[in-house]
């Protein structure tokens, strides 16, 4: 079991898996029970949106915050214009996928106040050390500040996402553990889950704290 | 000795490009292509090499040609209506045999059209990417590993035969994360340069290089001189790839990501029974007449599976002689084709049975 608070944001450097693990984890708190609403804020990216899982949300009765404009024909960096929910209605877990790197999260800054005053939220930097820009630790620590500094509040705790998409096997994700303790070591910040792909759970559960498990992955074509 | 990460296409093009000794990069943001220039600007500043940001992109393909003159290996990227722009610049860089390499990853149109995934500048990139008459090399990626290694050979034919050449991607390829092996072997490889206007020290003629040419008599011996390194050209770096052909009564042809739908859709219909296979076109220019030829020996018909209202089929008709029919499946507009859609139409055109 994880616990959550109110407010789940997930961040960190473009590519890293951000909004893969958003529907995964608004689909974990679905199952407990929690009135859950998942806020896409990603201007960044022009494909592969959280709004690619619209029907799977329906179904299990998540409430989808999305600008209209997601995964359309035209390209606008547009906020949605229900998106002060978040903040507003505090009978849901709001889950929201920010955009990647610092330019991403420069439209989180405006919910920052609301989100402090609160104070009951998580905020999680998702690692990859197979992306190319956050192979080592220092690399991925500079793209931290860079975020935390662009959208004005500090990370919580870190979510390890490393992996090499269809490639990935149990090495993969072992291999990846130094990495993860030594961007926690330097930085202060607990390591809240390593991720693993459904396929993968029962041979490395037990081995690693915190596996969460995908059940759900976009498929490339 | 090769390093596994975990890419976009967009951006493994920008790390090709870099480990294959691009040090100048001079683009403009367009979806979707806008990781390019991100990854760029991040990683240039950091090697030594060149990022600019042009205020347009006409500025920017004037710069590659700038750039080129001088002999360095240079790029740019853009999708659809950026390319459309830089189409002047492209006749340039062709009229004064200049290498350089050009990334179109294509967006719906005509017009503005929209930000999701096509394949609907095929004519403009084999055809028609300029006036006047001149070819580029078009490669045609499939996956975000031969985003990466297609970028690598791009820059080494641009050399080798001093004349642009155009990665001609897709929104989809672009957008989609893959694993991919980054080679320590990728590196520039060195061709000599004695056009390069890189300074005589005194101790040469200087090179001028410039596309204005005064007598006709001699303009037309340039273009004729050009077609012959054409046919070097066509002779010599036809690429494909043939995906279960060997007993195929039905040759579907296909690029990009179109051809990995196909796959998909050819698999599938192999359960069924039916026989058919795929003809891949790696490089769309020179085209791959032959093996198209071939197989219009052996199969009974032909699908042109696109992201477009019918451009590639032109070239299957002409490279078959029209011996067999040609069926086009196809969608457009930012809509991809699934491998359902098209084995609905490899389950149609089986019942023809090669019957117009």
């Amino acid at each position: 079991m994880f616990e959550s608070k109110r407010i789940t944001l997930f961040a960190g450097h473009y590519g890293s898996g951000k909004t893969n693990i958003t529907v995964n984890w608004a689909k974990y708190l679905k199952d407990q029970g929690k009135r859950v609403s998942v806020a896409d804020i990603d201007i960044v990216n022009p494909y592969f949106r959280a709004k690619d899982s619209e029907e799977d949300f329906k179904h299990w009765g998540i409430k989808l915050i999305s600008s209209r404009y997601a995964n359309s024909n035209v390209d606008f960096p547009a906020l949605p214009e229900d998106l002060y929910s978040i903040v507003d209605d505090k009978s849901y877990c709001s889950v929201i996928d920010v955009g990647g790197d610092d330019r991403g999260a420069y439209a989180l800054g405006r919910y920052v106040n609301e989100i402090l005053t609160e104070n009951n939220y998580e905020f999680l930097l998702v690692i990859n050390k197979y992306r190319p820009l956050t192979q080592n630790a220092d690399s991925t620590i500079e793209v931290m500040r860079e975020i935390e500094t662009a959208c004005r509040m500090k990370f919580t705790s870190i979510v390890n996402n490393s992996n090499l998409g269809r490639d990935t096997t149990c090495q993969t994700v072992l291999d990846s553990l130094p990495y993860a303790f030594e961007i926690s070591q330097k930085t202060g910040l607990p390591i809240k889950m390593t991720t693993i792909e459904k396929s993968l759970y029962n041979q490395l559960n037990g081995k690693i704290n915190g596996l969460f498990c995908l059940t759900l992955q976009n498929k490339p074509v | 000795m090769s390093e596994k990460v975990l890419m976009k296409g967009n951006e493994a093009i920008a790390e090709a490009a870099i480990r294959s000794g691009c040090r100048y990069y001079l683009g403009y943001p367009i979806t979707p292509q806008t990781e390019i220039a991100a990854y760029m600007a991040k990683r240039m500043p950091k090697i030594g090499g060149t990022f600019l940001q042009a205020e347009s992109e006409i500025s920017a393909i004037n710069m590659v040609y700038g750039v080129a003159c001088s002999g360095k290996r240079c790029m740019t990227s853009s999708s659809s209506p950026g390319i459309s722009l830089k189409c002047e610049g492209l006749s340039y860089l062709a009229a004064c045999d200049l290498p350089s390499v050009i990334v179109n990853v294509q967006r719906g149109g005509p017009g503005l059209g929209g930000i999701q995934p096509s394949q609907s500048d095929y004519f403009q990139a084999t055809k028609g990417s300029g006036h006047g008459d001149f070819r580029m090399i078009v490669l045609a990626p499939s996956s975000v590993q031969e985003m990466a290694d297609l970028t690598s050979l791009a820059f080494d034919l641009a050399d080798k035969h001093r004349m642009p050449s155009m990665i001609l991607a897709d929104g989809t390829i672009g957008q989609m994360m893959e694993p991919v092996e980054l080679s320590d072997t990728m590196h520039e490889t060195h061709y000599e340069k004695p056009w390069a206007c890189t300074g005589t020290n005194l101790k040469r003629e200087h090179n001028i290089i410039n596309s204005l040419i005064l007598k006709p008599e001699i303009l037309e011996q340039l273009n004729i001189e050009r077609y012959k390194k054409y046919e070097v050209v066509e002779k010599e770096e036809v690429r494909y790839e043939e995906f279960m052909m060997d007993d195929a009564e039905i040759c579907i042809v296909a690029f990009g990501i179109a051809s990995r739908v196909s796959k998909s859709a050819i698999v599938e219909a192999r359960k069924q029974g039916i026989k058919v296979g795929l003809i891949r076109p790696i490089t769309l220019w020179p085209f791959p007449s032959e093996p198209i030829k071939a197989a219009a020996d052996k199969v009974k018909s032909f699908i042109s599976v696109e992201l477009s209202m019918g451009q590639l089929i032109y070239d299957v008709q002409l490279a078959e002689e029209c011996r067999k029919p040609v069926y086009l499946c196809s969608r457009v507009g930012g809509m991809i084709v699934s491998p359902d859609y098209v084995l609905n139409k490899i389950v149609e055109v089986n019942n023809l049975g090669g019957e117009n």
